[in-house]
């Protein structure tokens, strides 16, 4: 059913499908249009879920863990300050293969106090294990947040849906809502849980001899990640009809490319905007969707006849650049320019990125703040 | 007999800790979720690949005991299992870091009995100095010296603060006295929603005792009046032992080498402390 409806609520509306057996979350600027609506559907038995209103972040993610341990589906969403408390939790959900899902609503990090939209609160936490997807629409949120269970419970980890704050979870779109998810989503059936019948020890302290390949194991069910991924995404189209690239990458604009600007999340439907609007054929868009585990050689390939590349990103590094743009350099062995802008819910306008696109034509690397109001 | 906390543990000798787990497993059963915050106890009965549980047993972190029960307690609920849910953490879990989840899983009232066992210090990570800590006491982070008696501060009254709450069951309990161990452990379990026990663990390491005293300083705890054996139920107290004649309470503290430093004066001020405690739990 195609309804008119807030990214939030298309977020809940998948949430609802996915019917997770409970929910924790705490309130935080711009997560909160997410677990009120869940609250209600609880409330009003359109969902029939244990709805925890924990005391902070790090319960709330504690409490999924010990859910999810105990054999339940379970769910949070959370934001910025909100995301940073339950870092501790993160590792831990992700170090006991449990396969959680959680919307973040990007938002900066303080101080100083910001409520609006970046992406230091989920860069702040790529090293935690999770599984962590990017996206453009309020569509596409509602769709990655029902491939995600598919995805956590796969390869057993946690995955991290992050839509933009305010740009997504509080701006009104056309959203095609499933009437079911049945036929994709089947009913959670963990093989390990805490059982009196068959007990077993969890979160285990692991001497020298045993942690390294504890790590070992996770990284790689992470790297494994990338062929579920793809997987799903053709999947859900089958069932569909909707599908966002391969699932890691999408690319637009990219067929007589000699350039590509690489981003994430809503700014790129911004940049597509633009390269219809003033017709550009040199330069493409190449859309980070899935960002752990890192689509090392999708942007190999897609890179590998292009002159430059620019990455424009909602984040800062400190120390470095941008973390995306460290990423990219890692596996591109040509210019790269860096674009840091959009922190603290300044908007990157349409000029912005036209001299954006001006600099990449240059074949130069430079960390450039966009629209910086600082003296050189 | 199967034991649900099995022996051959690493604790130190004389440990009070796995004493009193396995005490309270036997009175539980083993139809039970053990949810255990970061402690001695994990440490030294999960070491991988081996594990002295024969129930299942989650350990995540240190501060979110109270959190990680509530959601083990909320799926048991949705599966419609009736499985008790035990939460065991040690007092710096309890009194300082986990207090915010423990607070939160209170006031949410899930079904969860939650039990502190006290040594008084952060014994796992070398005994320093937490708000459970007694006063006067030597930790490494309240050495006693020219300027310091060593801790300053009183204990943190949790038994009292958690009945303000209005905790369903609030007890104390000592491995002195393992029966009435064993019957609030019962009792706690019949009551729907949360339950608090409040177990003294003497640490032979921590409190500088022999290892072969553990029980008879839990017991002169009691017999000095510093340890008051209740139990609180719908914001009734019950003292369970009342010594007839309250021993003073420098045999307890001269027993220990973490009050060795102790001046007569400071041992009249917990003396007058303990005097003052009672007279108000009477009246309470």
């Amino acid at each position: 059913m195609k309804k008119v409806i807030e990214g939030s609520h298309a977020v809940a509306e998948a949430v609802r499908l996915c019917a997770p057996k409970v929910i924790a979350a705490y309130p935080i600027t711009p997560q909160t249009h997410i677990v009120e609506r869940l609250s209600k559907m609880v409330a009003d038995g359109e969902l029939d879920s244990e709805f925890l209103c924990v005391e902070s972040e790090h319960s709330a993610m504690s409490a999924c863990i010990g859910a999810q341990a105990t054999g339940v589906r379970t769910y949070t969403a959370t934001a910025s300050q909100g995301l940073i408390l339950m870092h501790e939790m993160l590792h831990v959900a992700s170090g006991m293969r449990l396969p959680i899902v959680m919307n973040v609503a990007n938002r900066s990090v303080s101080s100083p106090l910001s409520i609006w939209n970046d992406w230091l609160d989920a860069m702040a936490v790529r090293n935690s294990g999770w599984v962590q997807l990017f996206v453009e629409s309020s569509q596409e949120a509602l769709d990655t947040t029902i491939q995600a269970y598919k995805i956590a419970e796969t390869i057993h980890l946690p995955v991290m849906v992050c839509i933009d704050g305010f740009y997504l979870s509080h701006t009104y779109e056309p959203v095609d809502i499933p009437d079911t998810v049945a036929g994709y989503l089947g009913d959670y059936k963990p093989k390990v849980v805490l059982d009196p019948k068959n007990p077993i020890t969890q979160g285990m302290m692991a001497g020298p001899k045993a942690f390294q390949e504890f790590k070992e194991q996770q990284h790689r069910a992470l790297l494994s990640a990338k062929d579920v991924i793809k997987n799903e995404n053709s999947e859900f189209n089958k069932k569909f009809s909707r599908i966002y690239g391969d699932g890691l990458v999408e690319t637009y604009n990219m067929e007589s490319a000699d350039y590509a600007i690489i981003s994430m999340g809503s700014v790129c439907g911004t940049i597509k905007h633009i390269l219809d609007e003033k017709k550009i054929s040199d330069i493409g868009l190449i859309r980070i969707k899935t960002y752990r585990p890192f689509p090392n050689k999708e942007i190999i390939d897609l890179t590998k006849n292009l002159k430059a590349l620019g990455v424009l990103e909602k984040d800062i590094s400190f120390g470095i650049g941008g973390a995306l743009w460290a990423d990219v350099k890692t596996f591109v062995d040509k210019p790269v320019s860096n674009f840091i802008g959009g922190l603290g819910g300044r908007d990157i306008q349409i000029e912005d990125i036209v001299k954006i696109f001006e600099t990449i034509r240059k074949e130069e690397e430079n960390i450039h703040w966009v629209g910086s109001q600082l003296k050189k | 007999m199967k034991k649900l906390l099995s022996f051959g543990t690493r604790s130190c000798a004389g440990c009070p800790a796995s004493l009193a787990v396995r005490r309270i497993l036997e009175a539980v059963g083993d139809n039970v979720i053990v949810v255990n915050g970061t402690s001695c106890l994990e440490v030294t009965t999960t070491q991988y690949p081996l594990s002295s549980w024969n129930v299942p047993y989650i350990h995540t972190a240190f501060e979110c005991t109270g959190a990680v029960a509530s959601g083990v307690e909320s799926a048991l609920k949705k599966m419609g299992k009736d499985t008790h849910v035990v939460a065991i953490a040690g007092d710096g879990g309890t009194f300082d870091i986990g207090l915010q989840s423990l607070s939160g899983m209170i006031d949410r009232g899930h079904n969860v009995l939650y039990i502190c066992y006290d040594n008084e210090c952060y014994a796992n990570t070398g005994l320093q100095r937490s708000s459970a800590t007694p006063y006067g006491a030597a930790t490494t982070t309240s050495p006693p010296g020219k300027f310091s008696i060593g801790n300053k501060t009183f204990k943190k009254p949790i038994v009292q603060m958690l009945a303000a709450q209005k905790v369903p069951y609030v007890a104390t309990a000592s491995l002195a006295y393992p029966d009435d161990l064993e019957r609030k452990v019962k009792k706690a379990l019949t009551i729907k929603g949360p339950k608090f026990i409040h177990i003294l663990a003497p640490c032979p390491i921590s409190w500088r005792f022999d290892s072969s005293e553990t029980i008879r300083v839990a017991r002169l705890a009691v017999e000095t009046g510093m340890w008051i054996l209740c139990e609180i139920e719908n914001g009734k107290i019950k003292i369970n032992v009342t010594p007839s004649e309250r021993k003073p309470v420098k045999d307890y503290l001269s027993l220990q080498g973490r009050f060795k430093h102790l001046k007569d004066e400071d041992i009249k001020k917990i003396q007058e402390k303990v005097d003052d405690d009672w007279k108000a739990y009477k009246k309470y």
